[in-house]
């Protein structure tokens, strides 16, 4: 070490110096603690989906690929099918998909546009308080009070979503959904009756489940559009839904439509709330009253009793929910490539 | 000519039919700002500019002096700040576009804008020039409409094989060249530039500059520059703004205001003199 320094130094007053070995020392030691920390992660998910894989093998040599589309389940004569639970699945996921991405998105725009605070900035203007030193900072106050309440939704534990799910949201929407189903029977999304837990329940528990997640990193994805993107967009004589549209969506567009596909992960894995609210009812309907059964609520209410062999069957289930997370995630990032294209350089 | 409650697509095809009936040295725009206040601070006092059809005016002075601030006042973008608020009146073909009968969106769809920093949107050359033309619902070949606005900006031979390429993707002097089609594709009344030429090097400085001779034929402009050869070389009449500290506060309004040559060749005012000669000398 001291030799580097030797033929480093070029004037007698030199102040430099090579880094001592703490700094050094130091700087390994970080190196590795990445390096450790992130392989323990990777190892861990690999070491997972291996044990799933592995404890579901004799299921899969069993019942191969028929074990996707057979419709029964009945442990007592080892007929296993889950077809039922993967549109249970995918229906429910979509469904709350959709509901939440309008109003996450339409909350997102609300909390980053400054609606809220204009609103109330005009609201003490009539009181002439609007530069006053207390009130003035009302509008961004609000602002962020809003912000934290939507993303406290994502605090609540899923049990007492669940229990909300079955002892509001259920009562509130029957008397509605039974008139539905009895003035518009015909109607395939109003065909059954709404006799307890069911669909609708589970996809609005599940709507507001998934909200937070979508309106948080939106909002985050459109305030961090820059300024002058909306400056251009109104010094064009825009309107203000249109730069909302047609210049600050667009841009964000890769932040939001992450943040759809991250709530769609989290649609596809919830597990209490739905085995409380779905009904578990191995059925496929495309009524929306009907009760239904999703994998992961499957999972939940049979491992507790399961025999050895029903596990490899159950292990055989986690592993096609995965397959299914992994599939959507894959088309998520095919489609932001896909879309993104007119955007280079912008990222 | 109503600003209020006209229809969209207007804009498109209004100015030709103007032209024909005004005399030359129209005033387009006539600006009278008593005061103007952010909040609580009152950033210009009594500053009064006619801008004249089919020339280019320039506002120079010192940083903070509330230059752009005035421009931006002439197309009610400073309504997008919390807080603006503006005694006085800007009229723009006799009307006074501060009525509340007045909406501000039309207000920019007749007055355009060009920015400081190049701020092309995050899509293909040929959309950021439509941009406008769709806002306004235009009917027309929205091809021809870009092609001629990228020409009259100086930089269809640069870009016209890739109009499906991003507009970031252009260096930043044809970025701001792609700015300024985009401003003037729907051939805005009057285009405001505010330091359009401050994050660009001399020779696309150039460029620009003659650009702005070029359009001035067509188009009525009004720009901010810190460069005071730039306002000699292009503007017919100046306005010269200096921040006025006496009363508390930092205060912008308007020294002088006249022919170019006057101010630059023998300004009247004693800030005006000492503020061009420390920049000439
Ligand atoms: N959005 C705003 N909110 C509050 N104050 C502002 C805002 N924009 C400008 N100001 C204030 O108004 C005054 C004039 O600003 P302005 O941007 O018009 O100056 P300028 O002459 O354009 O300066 P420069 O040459 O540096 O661009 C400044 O004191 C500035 O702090
Ligand atoms: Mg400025």
């Amino acid at each position: 070490m001291s030799t580097t320094a030797d033929i480093l130094e070029t004037a007698e007053t030199t102040v430099c110096q090579p880094p001592s070995r703490w700094q050094v020392i130091a700087d390994r030691t970080f190196r590795t603690a990445c390096h450790t920390f992130a392989w323990v992660t990777v190892i861990g998910i690999v070491f997972i989906v291996a044990r799933i894989i592995l404890a579901g093998v004799p299921a899969m040599r069993e019942y191969g690929p028929g074990f996707l589309t057979g419709t029964t389940w009945d442990p007592n004569k080892d007929a296993y099918g889950i077809l039922p639970e993967i549109w249970g699945t995918l229906y429910s996921s979509i469904l709350s998909l959709i509901i939440g991405t309008a109003f996450g998105v339409a909350a997102a725009i609300f909390l980053s546009e400054g609606y809220l605070g204009e609103f109330v900035f005009g609201a003490l203007r009539v009181f002439n308080l609007h530069f006053h030193p207390f009130w003035t900072h009302l509008p961004q106050r609000l602002e962020d009070l809003l912000r934290n309440l939507i993303e406290l939704l994502a605090a609540i534990p899923s049990v007492v979503y669940g229990l909300w799910g079955i002892f509001v949201v259920v009562p509130a929407i029957r008397p509605v959904c039974n008139w539905l189903h009895l003035k518009m029977g015909w109607f395939a999304l109003f065909s059954t009756d709404l006799s307890g837990p069911g669909m609708l329940p589970a996809v609005l528990v599940l709507s507001i489940m998934i909200l937070p997640t979508i309106t948080a990193i939106s909002r985050d994805a459109l305030t961090s559009v820059p300024p002058k993107l909306r400056m251009a967009a109104y010094g064009l004589g825009a309107t203000r839904w249109e730069t909302i549209f047609a210049v600050i969506l667009p841009t964000a567009s890769r932040g939001v439509f992450g943040g759809v596909v991250l709530a769609f992960g989290r649609a596809l894995g919830e597990t209490m709330a739905l085995a409380m609210l779905v009904g578990n009812s191995n059925r496929i309907s495309v009524s929306l009253f009907s009760p239904a059964n999703t994998l992961a609520a499957l999972l939940a209410n049979t491992f507790p009793e399961a025999r050895p062999n029903e596990v490899a069957v159950l292990m055989y289930a986690a592993l096609v929910l995965l397959a299914i997370t992994l599939i959507v995630n894959i088309l998520g990032a095919v489609i932001l490539q896909q879309t993104s294209k007119s955007q280079q350089g912008a990222h | 000519m109503s600003l209020a409650g006209e229809s969209n697509g207007a804009g498109v095809g209004a100015a030709p039919a103007r032209e024909k009936t005004s005399p030359e040295s129209e005033v387009v725009i006539d600006c009278h700002i008593r005061e103007l206040y952010y909040g609580t601070f009152k950033a210009v006092r009594d500053t009064t500019i006619p801008i004249v059809k089919k020339s280019i005016t320039a506002f120079i002075g010192p940083s903070g002096c509330g230059k752009s601030t005035v421009l931006r006042c002439l197309n009610r973008m400073n309504d997008l700040v919390r807080g603006f608020r503006f005694e006085g009146h800007v009229k723009y073909g006799g009307q006074d576009i501060y009525l509340p009968s007045v909406d501000p969106v039309a207000v920019r769809r007749y007055i355009g804008m060009v920015f400081q920093q190049p701020n092309p949107f995050a899509t293909s050359i040929f959309n950021n020039v439509a941009f406008g033309l769709r806002l306004n619902g235009y009917k027309g070949d929205v091809g021809e409409r870009v092609e001629q606005a990228l020409k009259q900006a100086g930089l269809w031979e640069e870009v016209k094989d890739k109009l499906h390429k991003s507009g970031l993707s252009l260096s930043g002097g044809q970025q701001q060249r792609l700015c300024i089609a985009r401003a003037i594709a729907t051939q805005p009344g009057v285009l405001l530039m505010d330091e359009p030429c401050s994050a660009l090097d001399p020779v696309a400085t150039r460029k620009i500059e003659e650009l702005m001779l070029e359009l001035k034929k067509r188009y009525t402009i009004a720009i901010v520059t810190h460069n005071l050869h730039q306002a000699q070389r292009v503007a017919d009449r100046t306005g010269f703004l200096y921040v006025d500290t006496t009363q508390g506060g930092r205060t912008g309004y308007l020294v002088e205001f006249g022919e170019s040559a006057q101010i630059f060749g023998d300004p009247q005012e004693k800030h005006t003199k000492e503020y061009i000669r420390g920049e000439f000398s």
